[in-house]
């Protein structure tokens, strides 16, 4: 029987143990009564695709740092004629977001000369912003890089004095912490600068696809635009390169192991080191690759933690060993881009059609290297840096007493730190006892119990009142929130034994599920099995070589795992909003990318 | 060989006024490399002796004088009569020897003593665009021995005066004798699935797509719309299946023992099980594109996928002809107005935008 509604925001329960955890949020991304009749009347949806788990006070930072910078493009810079931003709330730990689409047709006329203006400026000089682009967040990497979180001195150098420098190490380590914070958003700017542009030109070469061809599955479109040499895939062909090392120096025993400590110890030779060296020289940048989505603090990178890389890399060994050709065979993808582009061209009947698809087709894929690029430069490579910097300050705070492990840093609010580290400034300033070591411990405890409550707590897919229709055009490409998916939940029954998604890549594959909720588990995947998750990450990449299929709870067509599905040429069900809620580990499964089907056996 | 008999294989363009438009049709196929089963066309030259019987000329000729059209069961009885006739007229000696000897060469081919075969008529006025005369002449299926092949190329001769034909003809002011007739004789396949593709979407027009119907035993039941068969709507660039409707299939033709076609009910069990299996289905996709692309337009096709052969090898072509709905459409462009970036992007951004994610 499907509801007519949502439930509403001010309707869900609290799960016992988390009562209290809104004071983990940002007053302004809660639900309220001031905002309660605004709050009431929108159609929200989870972002189960970003943030699928609970955000601990730290981590949700991002999340509002992305979603405010998506929208000040959409609203203020480009002037998206019918949308405005994406507006956020916090419930139970993770973010609902609403599109703010512009309803009037006036309004929506009179920004299009401001529009055509300023996007027609970015599309007009798009390979110049974008190598622009590239400068601005490598900088802004480096910058990063540099902020220095060491603890305050017991004496400030005589230097300090010698030079009339006339200020101290307490106002310097919080001007580093206001740089960090500031730094940090900036990340988000950047990550937006394009975003919403790129989707905007590849959707109108989609909805012309789709008036020529009323039936072309959404996978053929984006077949004929993705890219091919692609950043955000050079992490994983970095680790063939290494698997191909390791056995040309005959060290590829050294990775039989599953631990990386052992690994390393059997590399104690010298090809072993040789080997070593070879990881050194691509570690930077391209291994600032995040095992999860890279939101999370316990997310890791293959920096941080060598365990994911060394497991793809002894799988692409065995391969190897097994006479198998792991390198991507590019002619053939080129060869089959062009062919299906060809073939569809051809059912053209008119030169302005023609003029058209080429054309429409021609600005998607210059966009398209952004697209798919960002979320390396951004998700993985800033954040790595991002993540790498807290842990810094994590482990100063632990030492200066005011947490006791460096994690706790993340269950602090980002602006408390600013009242955090002015106790601990100005207590050294005075030269007295500061009150944070008994101040913060217990208030992390609480907060570090609320979030595992709120891991227990069944969160609605949606809330509120259903859309008529969805039109927001990035809701829909990047989340792949339609009117028929909104539809969907609002009829899925609960254990469902057949669902539906996304048809994100082609194919009908059976066989056993493995529900994997974060990177931590991806190693217990075996060869043969269907991976079921709330989203997969580009870096979960190798695990593709040995899957049957993939089905997520969230994303779109052109969400980041339907591209490395295709990529592998594996059949994908995306967005099936309930896939790891109804599916065990175990389960036998029947996954059709050609229908979006997902069927228990 | 004599010119009453042409060979699939030895088809030239040149042939078709002798031969029909079925069977130019199975010989540009087969010219072609399109699987359709192997045969020959028993020309009109065959048919042409026939009309030099003078006493059998005269005989109908006065027969068909006395129609009153206004009269169903007259008619019918004429009709009958004039049949009868043409059937109990013995062959020409030379047309009967070649039909024999065609037919045991034929068998030889397809190591059987008397390989089962399909007699068709292919008149020479049939697949005109403007004049179509389809479903009035004969087909006979599952004809086995030399004698019966004789007998059914003679049912097929008289079939150009069932009542239908003779009505039809007089209302469309022909004279009868502007048709001629060739009959093709055609190797039988024995079809655990049949059925028709079009090389479009017969719904929508969208040529991008193959439309499959499938049901099981012969192509009789789809063709005659006795079964709702199976549907499927394949992307021809993506070569994937991109809609599936599967319908109950409660009846099949198929052949019994005493190589008889039979009506018969399908298996409780069976009645839902997909007639094609994936692989199957994509292998007539790609056989119905292969023939439109060698025709360059759009194409109506009956298929039939044989119990024996080997898988990849099953797929066989019967008959392939123009479609005649949306081909004779005028088409409509997508765009009005000359290619304007970011025009294209306001319209884009601004017209609501439904994924079906597909």
């Amino acid at each position: 029987m499907a509801e007519s509604r949502f439930p509403s925001p001010f309707d869900i329960e609290t799960p016992p143990g988390a009562e209290g955890w809104e004071e983990l949020y940002t007053y302004s991304s809660l639900f309220s009564e001031g905002r309660r009749q605004w709050e009431d009347s929108r159609f929200w949806f989870w972002d189960s695709m970003h943030w699928g788990w609970p955000m601990s006070p730290w981590d949700a930072s991002h999340m509002e740092y992305a979603i405010a910078a998506l929208g000040q493009y959409n609203t203020r810079h480009y002037l998206v004629p019918p949308a405005n931003g994406i507006d956020y709330r916090i419930l139970l730990g993770v973010p609902y977001f609403s599109p703010v689409t512009i309803e009037d047709g006036a309004t929506i006329e009179a920004r299009v000369p401001q529009f055509m203006e300023r996007a027609g400026h970015y599309f007009m000089n798009w390979d110049e912003l974008y190598e622009s682009w590239l400068g601005k967040v490598k900088a802004n990497i480096a910058e990063l890089e540099a902020i220095d979180f060491s603890p305050l001195p017991e004496v400030e150098p005589v230097e300090v004095v010698t030079e009339g420098r006339g200020y101290g190490s307490g106002w310097r380590l919080q001007e580093q912490y206001h740089r960090f914070k500031d730094l940090s958003f900036k990340v988000w700017e950047y990550h937006f600068e394009f975003l919403n542009l790129g989707y905007a030109a590849y959707l109108d070469f989609f909805g012309f696809c789709k008036q020529a061809f009323p039936d072309i599955p959404d996978l053929a479109i984006a077949k004929m635009v993705a890219g091919i040499e692609v950043d955000l895939f050079r992490p994983n062909e970095e680790l063939k390169i290494l698997a191909r090392k390791a056995m040309e120096l005959g060290v590829a025993e050294a990775f039989d192991g599953d631990d990386p400590a052992a690994v390393e110890r059997a590399l104690d030779t010298d090809a072993g080191r040789q080997w070593l060296q070879a990881w050194d020289a691509v570690e930077n940048p391209w291994f600032n690759f995040s095992s999860g989505t890279g939101f999370y603090h316990y997310d890791k990178t293959w920096i941080q933690d060598r365990k994911t890389p060394y497991g793809f890399i002894r799988d692409y060994i065995n391969q190897l060993r097994a006479g198998e050709d792991i390198a991507r065979p590019m002619d053939a993808i080129v060869a089959e881009r062009d062919r299906i582009v060809t073939e569809y061209r051809e059912f053209l009947q008119t030169d302005e059609d023609r003029e058209a698809f080429d054309g429409k087709l021609g600005l998607a894929r210059t966009v398209f290297p952004y697209v798919e690029n960002h979320n390396f430069y951004i998700e993985h490579w800033s954040m790595s840096v991002f993540w790498r910097k807290s842990r810094e300050l994590g482990e100063m705070l632990a030492k200066e007493g005011f947490i006791h492990e460096p994690d706790d840093l993340y269950f602090v609010k980002r602006d408390e730190v600013d009242e955090l580290l002015w106790d601990m400034c100005s207590a050294w300033s005075i030269g007295a006892p500061p009150a944070g070591p008994t101040h913060w411990p217990p208030i992390v405890e609480r907060r570090r119990s609320i979030v595992s409550a709120l891991k227990g707590a069944k969160l609605p897919k949606a809330l509120g009142e259903p859309p008529r229709v969805v039109t927001e055009p990035f809701t829909i490409m990047l989340w792949g929130v339609t009117s028929e998916a909104v539809s969907q939940w609002l009829g899925a029954a609960e254990d469902a034994s057949e669902f539906s998604g996304m048809a994100a890549s082609p194919g009908v594959a059976e066989g056993p599920a493995r529900v994997v909720f974060n990177a931590d588990d991806i190693g217990d995947v075996q060869a043969g099995e269907i991976l079921v998750a709330p989203i997969t990450a580009p870096s979960w990449a190798p695990v593709f070589s040995k899957i049957k299929a993939t089905v997520t709870d969230i994303g779109g067509v052109m969400s980041h795992a339907a591209i490395v599905c295709r990529e592998y040429g594996i059949p994908a069900v995306t967005g099936t909003a309930y896939g790891t809620r109804d599916l065990e580990t175990g389960d036998m499964i029947r996954v059709d990318g050609n229908t979006g089907k997902v069927t228990k056996l | 060989m004599s010119e009453h008999i042409l060979w699939f294989e030895k088809y030239e363009e040149s042939h078709r006024p002798r031969v029909g438009g079925k069977n130019a049709s199975l010989g540009t196929m087969t010219r072609a490399g399109l699987p359709v089963p192997p045969g020959f066309a028993v020309t009109t030259d065959a048919y042409q002796t026939l009309r030099n019987h003078t006493e059998l000329r005269t005989e109908v000729r006065q027969l068909l004088e006395h129609v009153v059209f206004a009269d169903p069961v007259g008619l019918r009885e004429i009709s009958t009569h004039v049949r009868k006739l043409i059937e109990q007229t013995p062959l020409d000696p030379g047309v009967e020897a070649a039909v024999r000897e065609a037919y045991a060469v034929l068998s030889e081919r397809c190591e059987l003593d008397d390989t089962p075969v399909a007699v068709r008529s292919s008149a020479t006025a049939e697949d005109l665009a403007d004049a179509s005369f389809a479903g009035q002449q004969d087909t006979f299926l599952w004809v086995t021995g030399a004698d019966a092949v004789v007998e059914n190329v003679r049912r097929c001769w008289s079939s150009i005066f069932t009542d239908r034909a003779i009505a039809y003809r007089h209302e469309m002011h022909h004279d009868h004798e502007v048709i001629s007739m060739s009959v093709g004789v055609q190797k039988m396949v024995d079809p655990r699935t049949a059925g028709v593709a079009f090389t479009l979407n017969p719904m929508t027009g969208d040529r991008t797509q193959v439309a499959i119907e499938a049901s099981w035993g012969l192509g009789e039941a789809v063709v005659s719309g006795e079964v709702t068969p199976d549907n499927f709507l394949v992307d021809k660039v993506m070569r994937e299946i991109v809609g599936r409707v599967i319908s109950p299939k409660d009846i099949e033709y198929r052949l019994t023992d005493a190589r008889h076609v039979e009506k018969v009910d399908v298996e409780p069990d069976r009645r839902m099980v997909p007639a094609l299996t994936d692989d199957e289905v994509l292998a007539v996709a790609a056989m119905a594109r292969r023939a439109e692309r060698h025709y360059g337009c759009p194409q109506d096709v009956e298929w039939a996928l044989d119990r024996h052969l080997p898988e990849g090898e099953n797929v066989i072509l019967l008959q392939a002809r123009p479609e005649t709905v949306w081909s004779r459409k005028e088409i409509k462009p997508i765009t009005s107005e000359r290619y304007d970036p970011m025009r294209s992007i306001v319209s884009t951004l601004v017209a609501p935008i439904h994924s079906h994610g597909r």
